[in-house]
């Protein structure tokens, strides 16, 4: 029985991705079957509540506008407090889905197709809750939604200061969101296609008209591969990019705690940290609740601890640098910032930070621990407490105490800030619910192509991958999205 | 108007009637037109041809206009620019006085188009100097506050003049009249009195007030006899010791005195040494912060301190009943008392208005034997003690001896002693008249109350400390038709004449000599009367008298737990309880807004159990109240400090219920200071509301202490400063600040910095609110304030050096230093923030969105962000305050200091238009431009102008060596510079 594949050594090292007995049929149907049955009771239960947060959400904003940004707990001299915080988490949310679609294709990484889908749309979605508080975060959002788009206005005959980086973010936000908007619908039109073929009356009209003419020819695919591929290399300096940018505004200050140079790759460590943690708690509820254990299996879920295992080493190390650096500068001021951070009037929110960030990810040293699912559902979020926490440390605590203390302060949150908050993670679950609901959340073509190599493995190249049942029926070379 | 309007004869039409009267056309219905409407008014009633009706619509459009202009009636001459050719839009600056505490003030006042909206001190008054202090500014507010007292009321209930007169009638003029005014220093005030009295002999007349001098009346009574007032003078002094006066402070009126020490203070070109100052108080006030050696000591206790100097110079006898000494107070007796006798006639001791007489006559006793620079003058106000007064008032009051009360301005049902039971012997006089501004606690309990006039709009007169007489010019007719002490007066006893302006032109044109005319058109422009100066008088000390009065004294205890009592620095004595620029305006050393706290310190703290906004119950006079607890550095142990003038319960929409009343423990025996109290902690907490924490240029205290001293006020001693002149910017070490950019270089046409010298701030508050007042800046309340949302552009750091319990405290104005590398320019994403060829970092409020990135990245926190609309609640007529040459910003939009852009404007146009008509280059003279708190600073701390030019002041004090760049190691270059402040301690007590 040596030679039983199914007993083959690596099999305990790397398991196969799409596990049981399945056929591309039972892809399709599995996928579909999500968007097409009746919406089950639980949906209704589940969107009614996060769409009510979201109606908080709208309210608080609408509160905001009308009465002025006092009515959060914005302060002389935290100016920026909860708002920027939040805006940096999302976008830091948001950077897992391009990481795992972009840089883990170009990396050939296969086992990214089963949660790229949801990855990519939980960017969108993570991006669209950021873009909210650079917008209404200033004093007079009527005058910065145009003021701040690209154009020389006619109010006042002058361009935009491109010194800022505010002005940057602007840019690097908004391209972020159109690429990742352009990869995520790329990545869907072969399988809404699927979904046109499977469908009837006015899901059928729609759908159709949302995948583009796709028919599944090799034409197609061969274009389709391309573009894809192409819009992954596009997305990938983006990863990278955003959170560059978004750190510099703050890098590029003179402000103790922000001024420093180690921020671009520690925001973007910090970023896929977050982004990992967010895509792991959702896709825990997803495949539990929607039943794709075989699709989005263990080894998804424990190749996404292993990532978090790093990366929360990595932002441990930046923090750890920052000590250094504060020390090793000589600057008092700098020295000041580090030692009020940790042992300040915000010491709780730095400990918090460290306990979430540096000490939890430790438990994924045991490999029982990064394949247990209660164990990796409480740490992704207990990861996501912190990184929130990260943000808030860094904007609040190095602008409540800088230069002069005669303009020291301390920052507290108002309900309204705590229910916008709130609100945004409702409008996030809201708009994933609905993209649960209505599309396939799941690659279908991909994790197909993925079911192809395992069971035809190319010639002469032997992994265990590529370990299938020989039971199940055989099947052409090229899958095609129009299923069977 | 008769003329302009024609009658016609011939009536058309059927005639209407309206009344029999009318259809008769009787006299008596004549008369009721011509009263009812005035004029040729009268004649539309029943002749209303097509005519008659367009030349009336004509001519009430032509004066409509003048309707808009609440110009007074009378005429009143402009100060320095003239009026001919009058130009709308453009301010006029008129002459006049502001009174407190019976000592005037010079002041000019700002108006545009009739409506006034500044006020600074008149150059040419000579205790003015042109600077004002912080209450003298404000009061233009007070004059636009919107719950003024509007109308007469009667009983509580409102009334009109009408019948006010027809009850005045009644009004008793024989046994039985007292009339309670505030502390009198006005000539025509003082006529108008011996009028009254000449007419009704047996009338009394009192005059208190809550914060007054009675005490250095008394003591210079007791020491030269009555009738003398004494001017120290600050500038020739040497070396000086304040007993428990905060000279510096809010225990002196005018400015005058803050000039004259910062002379003595200032080392620059022409002076290399400067005075030294000892202070010996309970409370850490202004003047304990400048001092060079300060010992703490309960209120109480300073009477035995002074005793002890006397005995220590040999003014005095030795065995008094003095307290024992500790080393520390050995020490500084020793030293104190060696450096005056080496300063014979640079020397000066002064005491402050909570001492008792016998403190005022040692040290007037210790001056004389010093030959102390001290002026003596014969006495600009009355000589009776008002405390004394008022009691003795009261006490007839309540036995029916009282049957008419006019009470001409204040608030006495509020002010008064609590063991005088004012409210409740006000309720026995049968007809009681209050004069007042405000609807307060006298207004509701009097019989009759009617609106006073505000001082910029009435006729008055005032002398200052020094005897200069001001007139009282009004800027705008009474908003709401009140009348001034002398109108009143005059209405109720039947004076010759009724109008103000006739009563002070009268009385003037009967002291002036010469040319009258002139005289008073001259003392209207100049704002001072010429040679009404009080002459200098040359009295001798009556040292028997005062050893005597010195060996009677009883020992103090020493031991008992003691509460005194101060003015308030914002609202002073209660009058200010409803001006928003100055509840918000912090105490110079609490740093409190909007409310008041008991100060303890922080050993009595410790020993009693308290933290701050600890609600406590202080039992003291017989009375008690509950009030929050606020630790304070400095203060002497066993002691409480109360500020008065909070907890009014009646005024209007500001200060009501703000803060807590002290008054009902303060009485006649206990009136500044009492001994004996208790205080216990209820076990409530009131939160209490500060613009700045506790806090000491080191870190605070964090588990890893960084020792780093923030170099941010720098100090020395004057030795050390003679040793390394350059001292300030030695004292930070950086790379050398070098840009990768060249830097541009602001070497044309004129380049705006100010220079600040820390030396002679002494924190007084006054250029908050001149810059409040300039800038149309809103209040913000205490919430927001709590909240750290208040919106000075220019601030009043405080920060403490040394021990908790002896620490030094420094003082420090910050506005926007105008960096010249604007940290705030670059990150603005709309280029609402940029920089001006002139050196200033402009605003552009039109493309601010309010980002606050710029205020994050601000070294220096001096932006404002409006984080709400702060001007949506306030009425029409706080309106009228604003500078019109200001925009008021709306919310959601970043501001600051601008260094006054629309004065450097207006005079850049003004420069330009003179120079084009007189064919010459434009040329500014310093001190042609000058920023509103340059202004007001009565210690020419902040100097402001062209930095290009080497002749200018600002040039002059940058290029000293103390000069330096606050945080100039983050190269931002700021334009406003600080030069660095210096101590002169004695070296026996270093």
């Amino acid at each position: 029985m040596a030679n039983d594949p199914r007993q083959h050594p690596l099999l305990e090292v790397n398991p196969p991705l799409v596990q049981g007995p399945q056929t591309y049929h039972a892809i399709t149907q599995a996928v579909s079957e999500i968007s097409e049955g009746a919406t089950p009771r639980k949906w209704y239960i589940l969107t009614g509540i996060t769409g009510s947060i979201t109606l908080m959400l709208f309210g608080m904003l609408t509160w905001l506008v009308a009465n002025g940004i006092g009515v959060w707990g914005n302060n002389a001299p935290v100016y920026w407090a909860w708002d920027i915080t939040n805006f940096v988490f999302w976008i830091g949310i948001g950077h897992a889905g391009t990481l795992i679609s972009a840089i883990l294709f170009l990396f050939r990484q296969k086992w990214r197709t089963s949660i790229n889908r949801s990855a990519e749309a939980m960017t969108l979605f993570a991006v669209a809750c950021a873009m909210i508080f650079p917008l209404f975060h200033t004093g007079r959002p009527w005058r910065a939604i145009y003021w701040l788009g690209p154009l020389p206005n006619t109010d006042t005959g002058m361009w935009q200061n491109f010194r800022s980086p505010l002005m940057w973010d602007v840019f690097a936000v908004s391209t972020y969101a159109t690429v990742s908007a352009l990869f995520w619908y790329v990545g869907l039109v072969p399988d809404l296609a699927t979904l046109r073929d499977r469908a009837t009356g006015l899901r059928e009209k729609i759908f159709h008209a949302a995948s583009l003419g796709w028919r599944g020819s090799a034409r197609h695919w061969r274009n389709y591969e391309m573009a894809y591929l192409i819009l992954a290399a596009i997305s990938t300096p983006l990863v990278l990019s955003v959170h560059t940018i978004v750190s510099f505004d703050f890098a590029t200050s003179i402000i103790p705690g922000w001024h420093t140079t180690i921020f671009p790759p520690y925001f973007v460590a910090g970023a896929i940290f977050s982004g990992f943690a967010c895509v792991l708690t959702l896709l825990i509820i997803a495949r539990w609740s929607l039943n794709l254990e075989h699709l989005i299996t263990l080894k998804h879920l424990e190749n996404m601890n292993k990532v978090i295992l790093v990366t929360g080493w990595v932002v441990g190390l930046a923090y750890a640098t920052e000590f250094f650096i504060a020390w090793y500068s000589g600057n008092p001021y700098e020295k000041f910032a580090f030692i009020n951070r940790a042992f300040g009037p915000y010491w709780w929110a730095y400990w918090t930070m460290i306990t979430c960030n540096v000490v939890s990810p430790n438990f994924f040293w045991f490999k029982k621990l990064r394949n247990s699912i209660p164990v990796m559902f409480v740490l992704s979020i207990v990861v996501n407490i912190g990184m929130w926490f990260e943000r808030f440390v860094i904007i609040a605590t190095s602008l409540h105490r800088d230069f002069l203390p005669s303009s020291w302060g301390y920052f507290r949150p108002t309900y309204v800030d705590i229910c916008t908050f709130i609100g945004t993670i409702g409008l996030f679950l809201t708009l994933f619910l609905l993209f649960c609901r209505f599309l396939p959340i799941i690659a279908i073509g991909e994790v197909k192509g993925v079911l192809a190599e395992q069971r035809n493995p190319a010639p002469g190249v032997h992994t265990t991958s590529q370990v299938v049942d020989p039971k199940f029926e055989p099947v052409a070379l090229v899958s095609n999205g129009g299923g069977h | 108007m008769s003329k302009l309007i024609q009658i016609n004869p011939t009536q058309t039409g059927p005639k209407y009637w309206r009344s029999l009267g009318e259809l008769y056309n009787k006299p008596e219905f004549r008369d009721w037109v011509d009263s009812e409407f005035a004029g040729g008014a009268a004649e539309t009633l029943d002749q209303g041809s097509r005519r008659n009706v367009l030349k009336l619509m004509a001519a009430s459009f032509g004066l409509a206009g003048l309707t808009a202009c609440r110009r007074p009636e009378e005429k009143i001459l402009p100060h320095s620019k003239g009026l001919e050719g009058f130009i709308p839009g453009k301010p006029d600056r008129y002459a006049s006085a502001y009174t407190l505490s019976g000592v005037a003030s010079g002041i000019l006042v700002e108006t545009y188009d009739g409506r006034p909206t500044k006020i600074d001190g008149n150059d040419k008054h000579p205790t003015s100097f042109g600077a004002s202090t912080a209450l003298t500014q404000a009061s233009i507010l007070s004059m636009y506050d919107p719950d003024r007292s509007k109308e007469v009321l009667k009983g509580g209930v409102p009334s009109s003049w009408k019948a006010f007169t027809e009850g005045s009638k009644s009004v008793n003029p024989g046994e039985g009249l007292a009339i309670l005014s505030e502390i009198n220093n006005s000539p025509s005030l003082t006529a108008m009195k011996q009028f009254v009295m000449g007419k009704y002999p047996n009338a009394r007349w009192v005059e208190y007030e809550p914060v007054n001098y009675g005490g250095a009346a008394a003591g210079s009574a007791l020491a030269f006899g009555a009738g003398v007032d004494a001017h120290p003078q600050f500038d020739k002094a040497k070396v000086i010791l304040s007993l428990d006066y905060d000279f510096l402070g809010i225990d002196s009126p005018t400015t005058l005195v803050t000039r004259q020490f910062a002379q003595g203070r200032r080392i620059d070109e022409h002076a290399e040494t400067m005075n030294r100052l000892y202070i010996a108080e309970g409370q850490f006030s202004l003047t304990g912060a400048m001092a060079d050696h300060r010992l703490r000591m309960k209120v109480s206790e300073v009477k035995s301190f002074a005793m002890q100097l006397g005995e220590a110079l040999g003014v005095l006898p030795a065995g008094l009943n003095v307290l024992g000494n500790t080393d520390k107070k050995t020490k500084f007796l020793n030293a104190l008392a060696k450096d005056l006798k080496a300063n014979q006639g640079a020397a000066l001791v002064v005491a402050g208005p909570r001492q008792p007489a016998v403190v005022h006559a040692i040290a007037h006793l210790i001056n004389s034997s010093l030959g102390a620079p001290v002026v003596f003058t014969k006495s600009a106000t009355g000589g009776e003690d008002p405390v004394a007064a008022i009691k003795a008032l009261a006490a007839d009051m309540s036995s029916g001896a009282v049957s008419t009360l006019v009470i001409l301005g204040g608030n006495p049902v509020f002010t008064a002693p609590a063991d005088t039971q004012f409210g409740a012997a006000l309720a026995k006089v049968k007809t009681s008249i209050h004069l007042g501004l405000e609807l307060d606690e006298t207004a509701k309990a009097a019989s009759w109350h009617v609106p006073q006039a505000h001082t910029l709009e009435c006729w008055g007169d005032g002398s200052a400390i020094d005897g200069t007489v001001t007139i009282q010019q009004p800027m705008i007719e009474p908003l709401y038709g009140g009348k001034s002490a002398i109108e009143l007066l005059a209405m109720l006893f039947g004076a010759p004449s009724a109008k103000g302006f006739e009563i002070v032109k009268n009385y003037w044109m009967s002291a002036f000599t010469g040319d009258k005319e002139a005289a008073w058109r001259t003392a209207l422009h100049d704002g001072v009367v010429a040679g009404s100066a009080s002459a200098e008088l040359k009295p001798g000390a009556d040292a028997g008298r005062v050893k005597a009065a010195a060996a009677a004294e009883p020992k103090a205890s020493g031991s008992g737990f003691e509460v005194s009592f101060y003015p308030s620095a914002t609202c002073y004595d209660g009058r200010y309880a409803n001006n928003g620029w100055m509840q918000e305006c912090p105490d110079p050393m609490t740093k409190i807004i909007w409310g008041n706290a008991a100060l303890v310190s922080p050993k009595t703290a410790r020993d009693k159990g308290f933290k701050d906004d600890d609600m406590v119950k202080i039992n003291a006079n017989g009375g008690s109240i509950t009030i929050p607890v606020m630790v304070q550095p400095g203060m002497a142990d066993n002691a409480v400090w109360l500020n008065l003038g909070y907890g009014r319960r009646s005024i209007g929409r500001v200060g009501e219920g703000v803060g807590v009343n002290v008054y009902p423990i303060r009485t006649t025996g206990g009136f500044w200071f009492a001994e004996g109290a208790t205080v216990e902690k209820t076990g409530e907490t009131f939160s209490i509301a500060t613009t700045q924490e506790y806090h000491r240029m080191e870190e605070p205290t964090l588990p890893i202490p960084t020792n780093f001293k923030r170099p941010i006020v720098r100090e020395a001693t004057l030795e050390e400063y003679k040793k390394n002149p350059k001292f300030a910017e030695e004292m930070v070490e950086h790379p050398p600040l070098n840009s990768i950019y060249g830097d541009w270089k602001y070497d044309k046409g004129f380049q705006w910095g100010m220079a600040i010298d820390l030396n002679a701030c002494t924190g007084c508050n006054a250029c908050i609110i001149a810059c409040q007042s300039e800038n149309n800046i809103p209040i913000v309340g205490k919430k927001e304030v709590m909240r750290g949302r208040e919106m000075h552009w220019i601030r009043m750091d405080r920060y403490y050096t040394g021990t908790e319990d002896d620490p030094q405290a420094v003082t420090q104005p910050v506005n926007c230093q105008q960096c010249e590398n604007a940290p705030c320019e670059n990150v603005c994403p709309v280029a609402a923030t940029v920089h001006s060829p002139e050196g200033l970092n402009d605003m552009a409020y039109n493309r601010c969105v309010g980002t606050r990135y710029c205020a994050n990245n601000c070294p220096y926190k001096v932006r404002r962000f409006n984080f709400f609309n702060w001007h949506k609640n306030i009425t029409e007529v706080e309106k009228m305050v604003h500078n019109p040459d200001v925009s008021v910003r709306m919310r959601g939009v970043m501001e600051k200091c601008t260094y006054c852009t629309q004065r450097i404007s207006q005079g850049k146009i003004q420069l330009k238009a003179d120079a084009r008509r007189a064919g010459k280059a434009v040329e500014l003279k310093d001190g042609y431009i000058t920023t509103a708190c340059q202004d007001a600073c009565p210690a020419e701390a902040i100097a402001f102008g062209n930095i290009l030019d080497p002749e200018s002041k600002v040039a002059k004090m940058k290029k000293q060596e103390r000069n330096y760049a606050m945080l100039a190691e983050l190269n931002v270059k700021p334009r406003t510079t600080y030069l660095a402040k210096l101590r002169n301690p004695n070296p026996e007590l270093a």
